[in-house]
């Protein structure tokens, strides 16, 4: 938090990294439960349509879903790698780094886009009159299917908007060697995206 | 203590060039926490008048049987809207967006939040949240009627406009998380040298533990009204039995969080009192570990007794015994709270200031708020007032008598602080007994309706009600005269009262050794703690 001119005037801004540190991980915790009210309702529908969960499953792209758990997790090693570049102080290939977390992000976003597109064209979209004919627990499978995946991609949207914003803070020198934790809590909150998806993988994709 | 105006001035402190002069943009952009909290303050209270002249009209439609003022329909927005706007937009973020902003930098001898841009946001956040909430009154399908609880299925079939409501809720609430995240690191990182954990006044304990809950809970209703509003939009069917969703479901996950909410509402308004009590009887506080950690029992407990408010709606008889036993935990370390209060005022020398009275006024309507609660939490007796006036009835004595008159002390015990003035104490004197007494004669007949069988969220009820709905609404025009008086006054001695000092109240905790108001940077060096928060006499280098 810094270049607070209007108020504080010429006053020093307060920089803290454990501070920084602590209030984004209470951040990620809050994220957690969010998504945790999700995995409750999908516990809860499960318990309770076990089979229709199988059967609808079954209709999932499991090669994609595979794929694309491939370049969240590379996006994260690289994403790490960009982190302790800058902690060593080369600049170049922090940036290098992480635009190629960027370019993965981007990548999970287009095959999703992919996946997402082939269900809504079998007429598997929720409010759907082919869901509407099929078992209730199949519809409640892809309600949670693309609430719960549209919420990972929002984030994931929104990891990308961030890593942006700090790429190019990098680029100007205002993240540094010397003050890499926005870069830092930014790979924190990108290994919290990979993190979701890795739990939404066998939910979704592994259950038939 | 005097009343007499006086021609001399306070220092501008904070209110002056250096924090940024008195330019409306200097306000709203102002990163200084004591103006992000008056912000606070001035939006809080503004929904709170609001809030209340809703509730008035709903009881003037009641003073007599039958239909007078507003149809059925109207008046299901009616209640609706004040639920949405007393608990989401006054009470929820109550205390500690107003008093917590202003005074946790203060009390723990800070320069400000550990982040200010952050915090400033979190008010701009809320004031998106408020708008869109207003915003709904008046557009889309009309106000909606769904009770500030948004039941399903109701909240999914009905075509007023929830679905704008629902969302204003969910972005309050990341709002409210904000702040919490801010508060927590700011306890953890920014004490005064010397300051220990158990060196805290209790305020901020109280704080602390509010922002665990703010943190642990908010996001699961956020997600929840989420899935409402896509439910409507986009059919998800997972509230809907229709489509083999559950209702039952969604109210477990409104109350995972909303209970909690409910100890986000008290629990700084326990931080408060604990605060004004000491002062005025000029003793250390009796219990300090005992009441630090009741709070954070009671942020823990809390945290499992949402069940308490499904009893009737559809739960193994295992799950009921299990929450209604969790609550009744809950009046264990309440309990301990307030025998720790009494305790404090034994034998100390009591001076009855309006903080004090309105201090006092919180421990007798909080008491008979918590008793009624057990009543509720209590199996058998709440199938006999599930829905009933009695609810009505205690959520008010709690949440109004609690919180509500914990923030009216507060603003009085810190408008010195504030302001650099004084309250007059003769007119806020006569303020506090016309809200006390209107209080009781609003809502002690609400407990006996309910007893006697009036459901709530009616417009319209039996001849054989009436006596008590007709004494109910009396005494909403006696609060509202003692509420106008009360707010007219802090307004006119804010500006015109005679000068405070430092210390005007002999409070021991730091934010009485800066100035009043204090400057931008709050302390002139920085501070050093060297005793606890309540003893007297011990020097405090800042
Ligand atoms: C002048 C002050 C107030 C008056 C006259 C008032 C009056 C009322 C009345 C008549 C009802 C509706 C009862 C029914 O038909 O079921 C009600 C409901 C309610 N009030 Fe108040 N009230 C006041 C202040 C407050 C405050 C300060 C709060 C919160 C802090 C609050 C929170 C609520 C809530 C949550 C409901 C339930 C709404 C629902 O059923 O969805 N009220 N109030």
């Amino acid at each position: 938090m810094s270049d607070t001119t209007l108020a504080h005037g010429a006053h020093a801004p307060h920089k803290d990294y454990e501070g920084a540190k602590t209030g984004m991980w209470i951040f990620l915790f809050t994220e957690l439960l969010l998504f945790g009210g999700l995995f409750l309702v999908y516990s809860v529908y499960r318990t309770l349509y076990t089979h229709d969960f199988h059967l609808a499953a079954g209709h999932l792209n499991v090669p994609l879903g595979v794929t694309n758990t491939f370049v969240l997790l590379t996006s994260s090693l690289t994403m790490v790698l960009s982190v302790t570049a800058l902690q060593k102080g080369d600049r170049q290939s922090a940036l290098n780094t992480l635009g190629w977390t960027l370019f993965l992000a981007g990548l999970f976003l287009v095959i999703k886009f992919f996946e997402w597109s082939a269900k809504i064209e079998h007429g598997l979209y929720p409010g759907s009159p082919v869901l509407k004919s099929l078992p209730a627990g199949e519809g409640l499978f892809y309600g949670l299917y693309f609430v719960m995946t549209g919420l990972h991609g929002f984030h994931v949207i929104v990891g990308m908007i961030l890593l942006s914003v700090i790429a190019f803070q990098v680029k100007s020198g205002r993240v540094h060697q010397g003050d890499f934790v926005k870069l830092e809590n930014a790979g924190l909150y990108w290994h919290l995206v990979d993190l979701v998806w890795i739990f939404l993988l066998p939910l979704f994709y592994l259950t038939n | 203590m005097t009343d007499k105006a006086s021609g001399a001035t306070p220092p501008r402190g904070f209110y002056g060039p250096e924090g940024g002069g008195g330019g409306l943009l200097s306000w709203v952009f102002s990163t200084d926490h004591k103006r992000v909290g008056l912000l606070y303050l001035y939006s809080l209270l503004s929904f709170f008048a609001i809030g209340a002249i809703l509730g008035l009209t709903m009881r003037a439609e009641l003073l007599m049987p039958g239909q007078q003022l507003v149809s059925p329909r109207v008046y299901n927005s009616l209640f609706t809207l004040h639920g949405v706007i007393m608990i989401f937009l006054f009470i929820v973020p109550g205390i500690p967006a107003i008093m917590g902003n202003f005074m946790l930098p203060l009390q723990i001898g800070a320069e400000d939040v550990a982040f200010p841009r952050l915090n400033l946001a979190s008010w701009w956040v809320y004031m998106v949240g408020a708008f869109l909430a207003v915003t709904s009154l008046f557009s889309g399908g009309g106000a909606p009627d769904t009770g500030w609880t948004f039941y399903a299925p109701y909240s999914i079939r009905t075509n007023s406009n929830v679905s704008l409501a629902v969302l204003a809720a969910f972005i309050l609430g990341f709002s409210s998380v904000l702040t919490g995240i801010n508060f927590i690191t700011t306890i953890h990182r920014m004490r005064a040298k010397g300051m220990g954990f158990f060196r805290m006044p209790l305020f901020v304990w109280s704080l602390y533990a509010t922002s665990w809950i703010q943190v642990i809970a908010t996001p699961v209703v956020g997600i929840t009204l989420v899935l409402v509003v896509l439910e409507r939009l986009l059919g998800i069917g997972f509230f809907d039995p229709a489509a083999g969703g559950d209702p039952i479901l969604y109210q477990h996950l409104f109350w995972i969080y909303s209970h909690p909410a409910v100890y986000i509402m008290i629990l700084p308004a326990m931080g408060v009192i604990s605060e004004i009590l000491p002062t005025f009887s000029r003793r250390t506080i009796f219990g300090y570990k005992a009441i630090a950690m009741s709070s954070m029992a009671i942020a823990g407990v809390g945290y499992l007794v949402w069940g308490h408010h499904m009893f009737t709606t559809g739960m193994s008889d295992t799950s009921r015994v299990v929450f209604s036993l969790m609550t009744f935990l809950v009046a264990i370390p309440t309990g301990i709270k307030i025998f720790n209060w009494v305790a404090t005022l034994y034998r100390g020398s009591i001076s009855l200031e309006s903080p004090m009275l309105y201090a006092m006024a919180f421990i007798f309507l909080f008491s008979i708020g918590g008793l009624t609660g057990l009543v509720n939490g209590a199996l058998s007796t709440d199938i006999h007032v599930h829905d009933t006036y009695f609810v009505v009835g205690h959520f008010h004595y709690v949440m109004f008598g609690g919180t509500g008159i914990a923030l009216f002390a507060a603003l009085h015990y810190w408008l010195p602080k504030i302001s650099g003035r004084m309250v007059n104490e003769k007119k806020a004197k006569r303020a506090f007994w016309l809200v006390v007494i209107g209080f009781n004669l609003l809502y002690f007949p609400m407990l006996v309706l309910g007893i006697m069988g009036m459901p709530r969220r009616y417009h319209d009820y039996l001849p054989i009600f009436q006596t008590p709905h007709v004494i109910s609404t009396i005494g909403s025009w006696v609060i509202a005269t003692g509420l106008v008086l009360m707010f007219w006054n802090l307004w006119s001695s804010a500006r015109r009262g005679a000068l405070a000092g430092n210390n005007p109240w002999g409070g021991t905790t730091l934010e009485w050794q800066t100035t009043s108001p204090p400057p931008t940077l709050n302390f002139d060096a920085p501070v050093t703690v060297t005793a606890g928060p309540y003893e007297r006499g011990e020097g405090r280098t800042a």
